[in-house]
């Protein structure tokens, strides 16, 4: 049994395509060509070069000396907040807008929460001298001006997505919206491994790229590929996808899946997807989804605009139900201190998702043996408002 | 014989009206659905409202919004349409997105949807393929016809796919668009119209997005069975309430 995802689609009972038939050419196109083009040498070539010197990869896998002496083990920490753009979303825009470039593509949508994906998008669409166009909840516009502005900067225009509750799933929706008017010439980068099959594995390999280091990396250092424990945080479950990836089907690693619980799983005000939702349908796929007994999709709280996703990427829904990772919830309280605890003991300011992942190392008990790798997944400059608010700086 | 299949066997061009139920008031929906029968209306699509509609324009998920907000839910709406055969005797279809569905339990949902009277369901989220193999024999257990759509840029081979599937008719989108876009057809919807028109299809097919006046309604049936009006009646109720009912259908044919 593999926990990849199987040629219909689907992880075990999750994922697929629930499109309404407007979509069904773009998708069913991308279906049948993403494995074909992603192959070709001359994409890797391009993709590969692109990661190195445009993006900074490889990013290092980093000992942290003193975390590993406090918590007696091995804490490794893969440096994605070391990435052009501040997280890894932008080995995802990489990738689809070269892909895009190849299908013949000139116009690029995407969907953004926090603005991070959107930032990623509007930097490739620069590169590539492609035309942009950023779905953005009017409430997240005036939650992150920085990063709006940046979007700006790079020549993308940020488009606010006015209905529902005005945030990340209604961006969602606004993009796939646009893309159903717009059949021919677009294409929909999406942000994380979410929306209908192909795009959670597509965007799961093209985050591949942080587990293929990590075995490398590991070998390095460690004499061997394989860590005891995979930690992330997980929204979507983009930077979570990429670092599980290659280990997903070798059960003598570890996975830690990190989510946010908020206020607190059971306040009403939260994003532990996992524990709240329910089987249903989002944006095109079948997976974990918190919503009313009704089959209305409910608006998650967490204080990192990166997590609060009503729904999870379907490989992870998948590991959840079958066991195979792990899922603790961290709430916003431990987060924000996480987020000081390391930037105090490291020198790293974490994003608030990422500072979540660290809480593990309070909620579970390690051997001093154990090899903890933990996915800093970005950087915290665009939270620093977040924690000025937060901790009164 | 299903009621829409009788329907469709008439000689004479279907006019078809989506409305939002429990739009503009929650307890609106039966006397809207009275209301358009007697305005001479063919066929009716109840909307059961959905918080995240993507293929719905704005004034669809307006609509919706409104209705959640009133207090719709599949529940109500079913309680809302118990009688509704004792009054209504025109083909109805509940035009619906598959999670709420699915939340309710598909074959309960069908169930309901057979002791009502409701004659089929039209599902833009649920793909053909997994209907086909997941939920035509429950579909067809209740009598349920389900609408399938498809829009110009679907294929030959896939609309031949779909019309092997349908056992009603089939929904055209009349352009690459959500809801309630579009105003007017150029030659280019034409040339789609006659180009399916042309495939003569096992089944009839009604044409709807973009058709909110006579004009777009005479145009569209030239080329096909019928045509279905959705934002531009919720457009109307907006503006003018329920109870005009009959001069917004009087206007169209």
């Amino acid at each position: 049994m593999s926990y990849h995802v199987n040629e219909k689609g689907y992880y075990g009972e999750f994922g697929g395509a629930y499109i309404p038939e407007m979509l069904y050419p773009n998708v069913e196109e991308l279906r049948q060509q993403y494995l074909k083009i992603t192959a070709e040498p001359s994409f890797q070539a391009e993709f590969d070069a692109l990661l190195k010197d445009y993006v900074g990869r490889p990013t290092p896998l980093y000992f942290a000396e003193r975390l590993s002496e406090e918590y007696n083990t091995k804490v490794y920490l893969k440096r994605e907040d070391l990435c052009h753009t501040g997280a890894h979303k932008i080995n995802n825009t990489i990738g689809q807008i070269l892909l895009a470039k190849r299908l013949g593509k000139t116009r690029i949508i995407a969907e953004t929460g926090a603005g991070q994906h959107g930032v990623a998008t509007a930097t490739v669409c620069a590169l590539m001298g492609l035309q942009c166009i950023v779905y953005m909840g009017e409430v997240d516009i005036k939650r992150q001006a920085p990063n709006v502005a940046r979007m700006k900067m790079l020549g993308a225009e940020v488009r606010p997505a006015l209905s529902g509750s005005r945030t990340l799933k209604d961006a969602t929706n606004e993009a796939i919206r646009d893309w159903i008017n717009n059949p021919v010439d677009t294409y929909y980068i999406i942000g994380s491994v979410v929306g209908p099959h192909p795009y959670p594995d597509m965007v799961a390999r093209f985050q591949s790229v942080i587990s293929q280091e990590i075995k490398t990396q590991l070998l390095e250092k460690e004499g061997t590929e394989k860590p005891d424990y995979v930690i992330a945080c997980v929204g979507g479950g983009s930077n979570a996808a990429g670092t599980y990836y290659h280990f997903i089907d070798d059960e003598d690693v570890k996975i830690i899946a990190v989510e946010a619980a908020g206020l607190g799983v059971d306040s009403g005000e939260s994003a532990a997807t996992s524990v709240l939702g329910k089987v249903g349908v989002i944006h095109g796929s079948k997976t974990l989804l918190m919503q009313s007994t009704d089959g209305q999709i409910t608006e998650p709280y967490s204080i990192s605009a990166g997590l609060d996703y009503p729904g999870v990427g379907p490989m992870h829904a998948n590991l959840y139900a079958t066991g195979r990772a792990q899922f603790i919830s961290i709430t916003d309280e431990q987060a924000m201190q996480w987020g000081l605890k390391l930037s105090k003991m490291e020198g790293l300011i974490p994003a608030i998702e990422s500072a979540h992942a660290f809480a593990v190392l309070d909620e579970m008990k390690f051997k001093p043996e154990d090899i903890v790798v933990i996915n800093l997944s970005g950087r915290g400059d665009k939270d620093l408002n977040t924690y000025i608010d937060y901790f009164k700086l | 014989m299903n009621r829409i299949n009788q329907k469709l066997q008439a000689d004479k061009k279907i006019l078809s009206i989506y409305f939002s139920a429990g739009y503009p008031n929650l307890n609106d929906t039966v006397q809207i659905i009275q209301d358009l029968e007697k305005s001479g209306v063919d066929m009716i699509e109840i909307g059961l409202p959905f918080s995240d509609p993507l293929a719905d324009g704005p004034t669809i998920q307006a609509s919706s919004t409104q209705a959640l907000h009133n207090g719709m839910t599949t529940q109500v709406l079913f309680d809302q349409l118990k009688d509704i055969r004792k009054s209504v005797s025109i083909p109805l279809i509940i035009m619906g997105y598959f999670n709420p569905m699915l939340q309710y339990g598909v074959e309960n949902f069908c169930k309901k949807c057979a002791e009502i009277g409701i004659d089929g369901l039209i599902i833009p989220d649920l793909p053909v393929d997994v209907y086909a193999d997941e939920y035509k024999a429950t579909f067809e257990k209740y009598d349920l016809i389900n609408v399938l759509l498809i829009t110009p840029q679907t294929s030959d081979e896939r609309i031949g796919f779909i019309d092997s599937v349908s056992n009603g008719f089939i929904y055209m989108v009349s352009s690459a668009s959500v809801t309630g876009s579009q105003s007017g057809f150029g030659s280019t919807q034409e040339a789609y119209f006659k180009r399916i028109a042309d495939m003569n299809l096992r089944n009839p097919q009604v044409i709807g997005f973009g058709i909110n006046n006579k004009e777009t309604f005479n145009q569209a049936t030239q080329f096909a069975k019928g045509a279905i009006i959705g934002s531009a009646f919720i457009q109307y109720l907006t503006e003018n309430g329920t109870g005009k009912i009959e001069d917004f259908v009087k206007a169209i044919r």
